[in-house]
């Protein structure tokens, strides 16, 4: 039996819950999830002053033990000792905003209720003083009864007198049920809330200057959409522009592991198993991964800082134009890095219509994994000259792609909303935290976190589906002296030229059509495809060792390309996804209606573009 | 000429001057869907909490930013429609 001390870290929304989390375990975290329930449940173990070890579990942000979504949910039941998969806590931790004690003090005040060893966090004193905001914890020490202490979770402050009387609360814990009786009147709990929070107020000036001075750009009328846009943009053009110098390392670094692998083994099918299959394969989505962490960087950074809910705010009449809310602006932003993420995030969307569609239009918005190939095929075929100063055409037709999936999902949604999902619109209220300067610790972390994903990524489900297509482009081998080409002859050529009867109205070649199949597993998969046909294909002369771009340039005309770059725009791509949505509407009726359109989508986009594109003369 | 000092009147928290502050003297419930209006109380309105109407957002009416005491809290214009306010004396 596990016998170290679970304490459960509990508090609002926006008391700054996770920076104090990551503050006390460090890297020493699990996420997992929950059996039956889609949350994810992080964990971490952080150690006493006297060394004892505790496991903390970081719940979901809750308002109160009355849950309104199924995030709250498990916090309520974790807490009561009913959820599935978790023991009962021993003791809590709870993290209060110092400058919202009237609102957070009312979970606080049901929280002690329970009955169960309590601390709590009076988290982020730094900005209250900022603000203008004198507490006197001592004061709400004796108001509440439970220990309190004062941290700056961020900056690390107050970590270790919160540690030690942890420590003093989990000594000889004698397991205790919690009270079922707790007060549920939101008005009483309220109101006595309010008078602690004045009770220990020792001065106070005019609330949040600062935020109030970002607020009076960020959510100006004109300026602020501006400013939104332009973050964006930015954002899209950093992940271009900041990325080539690592990229340029990873790319020699695997060059340089491919020839000496390749001399160091004898000639034969092994080598081209190694060289042409793992390295040229894997090591062609490794290259993405600095785009990937730089558009990882930006969504954790708008997060942290609290701007994420403010473009929220502003797309609310955007959103709501086509039945969704503001709120679903986050999931949808977070689906840029990742739909898998993303549609999880839905969870926070109260009302099930809404949340439904968010699942259903999340894969459109162009995921990091798209990125690969939508990077290959623009650097090789759209040329590199600058439409208006610092704004390049390559970085322009990256973001005509962006904007394209965005449309595409608006236009899906209003569509949803009016036949499949259809119901009454949903609301937007959400809390606007204060603007915080991100912690870089914080930042890194997240990014430590998404970096071993997505090599795990490209170690596993990537690896697979590259060493299964090297086969069946290698074999069988063609008879000596035929002029036939390897890949022609080989199973997956076969399959390709059968395939391109298919493809070919929308302008598709053999090779396309080989790259859009094991994408299905993952899109990134799709480059690494095209490496591997062309690495295979010219394995024998000296034109196998152009690099995949130049590859591209001598077999692909532009409209196939564009049509190929619109295929990936609306594809319904990756296998996570599908099983996220499953998971997430509980059963296959959803995931198969959007598998359904978006490959309905894809064809006739990508159909429209070749022709276009054809007609034009391109 | 000498105008008695204005008597303040509840004023819906749509309607509010901008950094305008007040009380809040009523709430609409039953104008307001079940989720919304329990997410309203549990973001901390109640009768007697201060409010200020701080941004509207864009044209086309878009959501309100609104002070609920200390913290900032996004709302469409329904629901702001549904909160009446008395303005503070200093104000009025």
């Amino acid at each position: 039996m596990n016998t170290t001390p679970l304490v459960a870290l509990v508090g609002n929304p926006n008391a700054g819950k996770s920076a104090l989390f990551n503050a006390l375990t460090g890297a020493r975290q699990k996420v997992g999830n929950y059996p039956g329930v889609t949350v994810e449940r992080h964990s971490g173990r952080m150690a006493l002053p006297d060394g004892r070890p505790i496991e903390l579990v970081d719940l979901p942000g809750a308002y109160s033990l009355d849950p309104g979504s199924p995030d709250e949910q498990v916090t309520r039941d974790v807490l009561l000792g009913r959820q599935q998969g978790e023991r009962l806590p021993d003791a809590i931790l709870t993290v209060v905003d110092a400058s919202n004690l009237d609102n957070h003090l009312r979970f606080t005040l049901q929280l002690i209720e329970l009955g169960l060893p309590i601390v709590v966090a009076l988290n982020m004193v730094d900005l209250a003083e900022r603000d203008g905001l004198k507490l006197d914890p001592e004061a709400l020490e004796r108001e509440l009864g439970v220990p309190v202490v004062s941290t700056v979770a961020v900056r690390r402050r107050g970590l270790d007198a919160l540690k030690e009387r942890m420590g003093e609360m989990v000594k000889g814990v004698t397991r205790i049920r919690p009270s079922a009786g707790v007060q549920h009147d939101i008005v009483v709990l309220q109101r006595r809330a309010r008078q602690i929070a004045t009770a220990v107020t020792v001065s106070e000036t005019a609330a949040r200057r600062w935020t109030h001075r970002l607020d009076a750009l960020f959510l100006h009328p004109v300026a602020g959409p501006i400013i939104l846009l332009g973050t964006m943009f930015l954002m899209f053009q950093a992940v271009f522009a900041w990325s080539e110098v690592p990229k340029g390392f990873i790319e020699d670094g695997m060059k340089w592991l491919g020839s000496e692998i390749g001399a160091a083994l004898p000639e034969g099918v092994f080598r081209s198993l190694i060289v042409d299959g793992v390295i040229a394969g894997v090591g062609a989505v490794v290259v993405f991964l600095p785009q990937i962490l730089i558009l990882f960087a930006f969504i954790l950074v708008l997060e942290a800082t609290g701007y994420m809910v403010r473009a929220a705010f502003l797309m609310d009449r955007v959103m709501a134009s086509v039945g969704l809310s503001g709120r679903a602006f986050i999931p949808l932003l977070s689906s840029f890095a990742c739909a898998v993420p993303g549609i999880m995030a839905t969870r926070t969307i109260a009302d099930e219509k809404d949340r439904l569609t968010t699942i259903l239009i999340a894969p459109l918005m162009t995921c990091s994994a798209r990125l690969p190939v939508y990077t290959i095929i623009i650097g090789a075929l759209i040329p590199n000259k600058a439409v208006l100063p610092g704004m390049g055409l390559q970085g322009l037709v990256l973001f005509a792609l962006y904007i394209l999936g965005i449309l595409g999902a608006f236009v899906v949604a209003l569509v949803l909303r009016r036949t499949v999902t259809r119901g009454a619109t949903s609301g937007f209220m959400m809390e606007m935290p204060k603007y915080q300067w991100p912690s870089a610790r914080d930042v890194l972390l997240g990014l430590w976190q998404r970096a071993l994903i997505f090599l795990k990524r490209a170690g596993t489900i990537i690896l697979y589906t590259t060493v299964i297509l090297w086969a069946l482009l290698s074999f069988p081998k063609p008879p000596e002296g035929s002029g036939i080409s390897q890949v022609d002859y080989s199973i997956a050529g076969r399959i390709g030229s059968g395939l391109e009867k298919i493809v070919a109205p929308i302008g598709f070649n053999r090779d396309m059509a080989l790259a859009v199949i094991p994408a299905m597993a993952a899109r990134e998969v799709a480059v690494a495809a095209i490496g591997t046909v062309y690495a295979i294909d010219n394995a024998d002369d000296d034109s196998g060792k152009a690099s995949i771009q130049q590859q591209l340039q001598k077999h692909w005309s532009l409209p196939s390309a564009l049509a190929f770059l619109m295929w990936f725009v609306f594809a319904p791509q990756c296998i996570s996804t599908i099983a996220v949505t499953r998971r997430e509407t509980n059963g296959w009726k959803w995931p198969a209606f959007m598998i359904g359109y978006l490959f309905a989508l894809a064809y006739v986009a990508a159909g429209l573009t070749y022709w276009s594109a054809v007609g034009l003369g391109l | 000429m000498n105008a008695p000092a204005a008597i303040p009147v509840p004023v819906r928290l749509a309607q509010l001057h901008r950094h305008a502050p007040g009380t809040v003297a009523g709430v609409d419930w039953d104008r307001l869907a079940e989720p919304e209006a329990r997410r309203l109380r549990e973001l901390g309105l109640d009768e007697g909490v201060e409010v200020e109407l701080l941004h509207r957002s864009g044209l086309f009416g878009g959501p309100l930013a609104c002070r609920i005491g200390r913290m900032t809290v996004a709302l469409r214009r329904h629901v702001a429609a549904a909160i009446h306010v008395m303005p503070l004396a200093r104000h009025a």
